[in-house]
């Protein structure tokens, strides 16, 4: 589904991320994992054409991604549910949902505003209210909606349990294998290491800009190694 | 009293349209425009060039020029701004104020400094409305000043590309994310600004004159309402447009022609100091 080759990136004379080597296949979740300031979200910004790849290749579906303007990258299906939620704070809720479908599933937007309201029924109860003034929580619901809206065929969500109590997360887990269980492949982008590891089938762990580690989630979730750097076991 | 204040009403709808460009590009792109001046200058030769050649009158250039306008702003921003600066605002900054200069020079080359009117004694016409005389083309620039910034507000809040203008403006990066091509927007919001300067170049010109500076007068002006209204605020840009032009009416009145625009720098640095966010601005 994605496959990435060799890729390079960086902001001016900084190289961020320094070959990585990876894939998606459909129907799977999978987890990059890293400390703070790794380039997790980088990575996530260069698969949505958001940050230029210096190096390597991006392939969806067999079509090469890298160089496509992040218009042309959402209308193939690859939808990027930011960090930090970045929703539309001076837009209505339903507003904000509509965006999802701008440039995607545009004739479908009534239906699936109906899919998402079903899928959160919070938002329908809030339809009217400036995103702006939702709770940390809503504000990632409408997020993620806003991301299901375009029908994507793979969803990037970085960082989704950010900022959520731990009863949120839970739900946010929960929801996540949901939307899965639907065919929906996932790249999820986490510092929760053990429930990202819990839900995923396969785990790249980030470090100095390359994939330290990788392999099945049952596996690392029982590395001695990343026991002790990420979970202080 | 009441004419004069009546009077700058009319002459603030021409100051507000102005505004309303310079406060819509500040407020989507979060750049100043500093080329604003010129492009208005432009405008008002073209409004100018249309009629001395063709005798098309100014009042019938509005639709014409507006499209052109968006037209050459759209691809100002697109192809030469947005490139040249490289995403950077203190670049953009710089290309604006090199552009004014670009378009200032050319003018002053092809029509020297010399001043020039429409030449038509219209200008000069006036309506009886009760007790006050009142000048019949600022009457008329009134009307389609308001027309216009409401058309503007219209297009923002119910048109697709408005909704993207207002995406981008607060959150680009989630804008960009949906599918919506900054680049575009702003190329857009560039051309509705200038949009906004050939309606107000048509509107002025039967009352004013043209030179190759004449832009610069307004938009210093204008740019004291931005502030007044509130950086990137288009009611704001709106009200104190009007404001502005009765306090200067008002001002002209009590103190001299000469000293009219006193007052508007006298308000300006009170509510700079007062309400730092103007009027009608978001509270940080
Ligand atoms: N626009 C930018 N310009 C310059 N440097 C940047 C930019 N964005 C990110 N960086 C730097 O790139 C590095 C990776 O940042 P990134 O946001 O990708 O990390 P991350 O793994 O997502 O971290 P976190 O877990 O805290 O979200 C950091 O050192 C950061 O300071
Ligand atoms: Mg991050």
């Amino acid at each position: 589904m994605l496959e990435v080759k060799g890729l390079r990136a960086g902001y001016g004379p900084v190289e961020v991320l320094r070959g990585l080597d990876m894939a998606v296949s459909a129907g799977e979740i999978v987890a990059v994992l890293g400390a703070n300031g790794v380039g997790k979200t980088t990575l996530n910004k260069v698969l949505s054409g958001v940050v230029p790849a210096r190096a390597g290749e991006i392939r969806f579906d067999g079509a090469r991604l890298d160089g496509m303007d992040p218009a042309a990258i959402v209308e193939a299906g690859l939808i990027h549910v930011p960090e930090g939620r970045r929703i539309f704070p001076n837009m209505n809720v339903r507003e904000n949902l509509e965006f999802g479908s701008y440039r995607r599933a545009r004739r479908r937007r009534a239906s699936n505003l109906e899919r998402v309201f079903e899928t959160f029924p919070r938002l329908r109860e809030r339809a009217r209210q400036a995103a702006g003034t939702l709770s940390g929580g809503e504000q990632q619901m409408l997020a993620i909606g806003r991301g299901m809206m375009a029908e994507p065929r793979l969803l990037i969500l970085d960082e989704p349990s950010l900022g959520l109590s731990p009863l949120l997360v839970e739900e946010m887990f929960a929801l996540i294998l949901r939307l899965n269980a639907g065919g929906l492949p996932i790249l999820l982008v986490e510092q929760n290491v053990v429930q990202s590891l819990e839900i995923a089938s396969r785990g790249f762990i980030l470090e100095n800009g390359t994939f330290a580690m990788s392999g099945p989630a049952a596996a690392l979730r029982d590395d001695p190694e990343l026991r002790r750097v990420y979970l202080g076991l | 009293m009441a004419e004069a204040v009546a009077n700058g009403l009319l002459a603030g709808a021409a100051y507000a349209l102005v505004a309303l460009g310079l406060t819509l590009v500040y407020g989507v792109l979060h750049i100043v425009n500093f080329a604003h001046g010129a492009l208005l200058t432009l405008a008002m030769f073209a409004a100018w060039g249309l009629h001395a050649a063709f005798g098309l009158d100014p009042y019938l250039a509005i639709l014409p020029m507006a499209a052109g306008f968006m037209a050459l702003g759209y691809g100002l921003q697109r192809w030469v701004i947005g490139p040249a600066s490289h995403g950077d605002d203190g670049n953009t900054l710089l290309v604006t104020l090199g552009l004014s200069i670009v378009i200032e020079n050319a003018l002053l080359a092809l029509f020297r400094s010399d001043t020039r009117t429409l030449g038509a004694d219209s200008g000069f016409d006036v309506v009886e409305l009760g007790p006050m005389l009142l000048s019949r083309p600022r009457l008329i620039g009134f009307g389609v000043s308001l027309l216009a910034a409401a058309l503007l507000w219209a297009v923002l809040s119910a048109t697709d590309t408005g909704k993207a203008i207002r995406a981008v403006a607060k959150e680009k990066l989630g804008a960009q994310l949906c599918g919506i091509d900054p680049r575009h927007v702003y190329a857009v919001t560039f051309g509705l600004g200038c949009a906004c300067l050939a309606v107000a170049a048509c509107l002025l010109l039967p009352t004013f004159y043209v030179n190759p500076r004449v832009g610069n007068a307004f938009v210093l002006v204008a740019f004291t309402i931005v502030v007044l209204g509130g950086m990137g605020s288009i009611p704001g840009a709106l009200v104190g447009g009007l404001f502005v032009g009765v306090v200067e009416s008002l001002g002209g009145l009590l103190l001299g022609e000469s000293l009219g625009q006193l007052g508007i720098f006298v308000i300006f640095i009170l509510v700079l100091l007062l309400r730092p966010t103007g009027l009608f601005g978001a509270r940080a």
